[in-house]
């Protein structure tokens, strides 16, 4: 393991507990793609501690090159997290923004993806950008994992710098998979209630 | 005897204690048959295995010194406030009130301790922390239940860590005639606060038949209370020579002790149900969370070190 992976790891644990709880399937090393609700800058690192060590370093979490393209945060998330990043403003209209995640799960190798796209202040997630569908329509095989991440939104608010101490569990549901001609808003209203089931009942 | 031997002696009769919880619980799990036995004797493992975690990080610091047993429950404090904070509901305007928590007042409180300041320890949380954190939360301008959530803050900061804080302050207190020996003080202390809890689930799970609250602390029985209660306080007597008390002295202050951590196990208990759930956290394997561990010693550290302060310092 890198060290630079422990020093994270290790900090995550101690902030925020990042504890995982299996729900709806087993930490197994199969091919995945991990979507979850995004509500601050920890929840990529929480997902990715949550992990047992032999599945990380074949899960990959997504970050915006905007905010995680340049200096140390760049260390981190290439080197540390060993991310790839996507390209939310898309300087070039003709290049596929999704052309990184595909490179990775031709590989062989697991995602986690926010749908999102971008932070949000409640405990339920907005509705879901269409890449999932697009990742899910090409990658039939790969399992699609909802996780849920409790807490978070209120350790990190929006504009915050220093986490506030706090038990996040990390909460794994169980695959789905897009049915033949199901319709991209369906589908991403579908999965977007996967998240939501895996809060159980939690409201604002 | 020099304190260390001493130590040794309390340290060795543990030992010998675990392995036969450790040898009992082997042997029960051979002959549990029914579904609920076998989950009962898995508890009671966990339960000892755990125990047995506790002792050696125990060990380790005692050995190492003031300022590895005050960074332990500086550890303690914080995982504990972490608990608190996770199970109550607080807003994003609460951010500032917390984040003075967790950043100045547990470190301040446990660096006032380790420079021996009785005297702006004992005030800290009580006095500066209970008015500047409610100033610090009107920066946020949300006066939604503003009392209501300012109160839990400063509850958390108490219980967590001015009351946990009062165990290592036990480190300070100069005692005529026990010199050098005030970490087996705090030694004396766990062990009677632990046995007790120990010692009223055994005693429960033996002879339990009433219950006692069984809205706050449904698994709290009048018998495991009495029988617990009364062989803790034999015990405490009983290990006098340890302690900078006369036999008699050690009998009444151990009392105190199953006392007040009695009371602070219901009242803690009655307030993690409040704020819907069982366990405080999920941190020790078999006992729940930390604060599930601690809420005793909340309660009886202040009140051990108070007495022992007033009367023999």
């Amino acid at each position: 393991m890198r060290p630079s992976s422990v020093v994270l790891v290790g900090l995550v644990k101690l902030l925020v507990g990042a504890f995982p709880r299996w729900v709806g399937c087993a930490p197994e090393p199969t091919q995945r793609i991990y979507f979850a609700n995004h509500t601050s800058h920890i929840d990529t690192m929480a997902i990715w501690a949550a992990l047992p060590i032999r599945m990380r370093y074949r899960t990959h979490p997504v970050a915006a090159r905007d905010y995680w393209g340049k200096g140390i945060r760049r260390y981190f998330a290439t080197k540390a997290l060993r991310a790839v990043l996507i390209d939310r403003t898309r300087t070039d209209p003709n290049a596929n923004p999704l052309a990184p995640l595909i490179e990775v799960l031709q590989r062989g190798e697991s995602l986690i993806i926010f749908p999102e796209g971008t932070r949000g202040s409640s405990a339920i997630p907005a509705a879901f950008k269409s890449g999932l569908f697009h990742l899910a329509a090409q990658f039939a095989n790969v399992q699609l994992v909802p996780v849920y991440l409790e807490n978070l939104h209120r350790s990190l608010p929006k504009g915050a710098v220093l986490p506030i101490p706090m038990t996040c569990t990390v909460r794994f549901g169980a695959p789905i998979s897009l049915a033949p001609q199901e319709p991209k808003e369906v589908f991403l209203e579908r999965a977007r209630a996967e998240v939501i089931k895996l809060a159980g009942g939690a409201q604002d | 005897m020099t304190a260390n031997q001493k130590a040794a002696w309390v340290f060795g009769g543990i030992v010998v204690f675990l392995a036969v919880a450790s040898a009992i619980g082997a042997l029960l799990a051979r002959r549990a048959k029914s579904e609920r036995a076998r989950a009962t004797v898995e508890n009671l493992k966990a339960r000892v295995n755990a125990w047995w975690v506790m002792i050696i990080v125990l060990a380790i610091a005692f050995t190492l010194g003031k300022t590895a047993t005050l960074i332990l429950f500086a550890f303690i404090s914080f995982f504990a406030l972490r608990e608190f904070i996770t199970l109550t509901p607080t807003r994003p305007s609460d951010y500032l009130p917390l984040l003075l928590a967790f950043f100045v007042l547990l470190p301040g409180q446990y660096l006032l301790i380790g420079y021996d300041q009785y005297g702006t320890f004992a005030i800290f949380i009580p006095v500066y922390g209970f008015l500047l954190l409610p100033a610090a939360a009107t920066l946020a301008a949300d006066t939604h239940e503003f009392l209501e959530r300012n109160a839990k803050i400063q509850w958390a900061t108490m219980i967590t860590i001015y009351c946990i804080s009062y165990a290592p302050a036990l480190l300070l207190l100069q005692i005529p005639g026990y010199e050098g020996s005030s970490s087996l003080l705090l030694f004396y202390l766990l062990l009677v606060v632990q046995l007790s809890d120990v010692m009223q689930y055994v005693f429960g799970k033996l002879f339990g038949k009433t219950k006692l609250a069984p809205v706050v602390s449904p698994s709290k029985t009048v018998e495991g209370l009495v029988g617990g209660a009364l062989t803790t306080t034999l015990i405490g007597g009983a290990l006098w020579w340890i302690t900078p008390f006369t036999w008699l002295q050690a009998l009444a202050i151990s009392f105190v002790i199953v006392v007040m951590g009695v009371l602070g196990g219901l009242t803690l208990s009655a307030m993690k149900r409040g704020l819907g759930a069982k366990d405080w956290g999920v941190m020790i394997e078999g006992h729940g969370g930390m604060l599930d561990r601690m809420d005793s010693v909340s309660f009886a550290a202040p009140v051990f070190f108070h007495i022992t302060r007033y009367f023999f310092t």
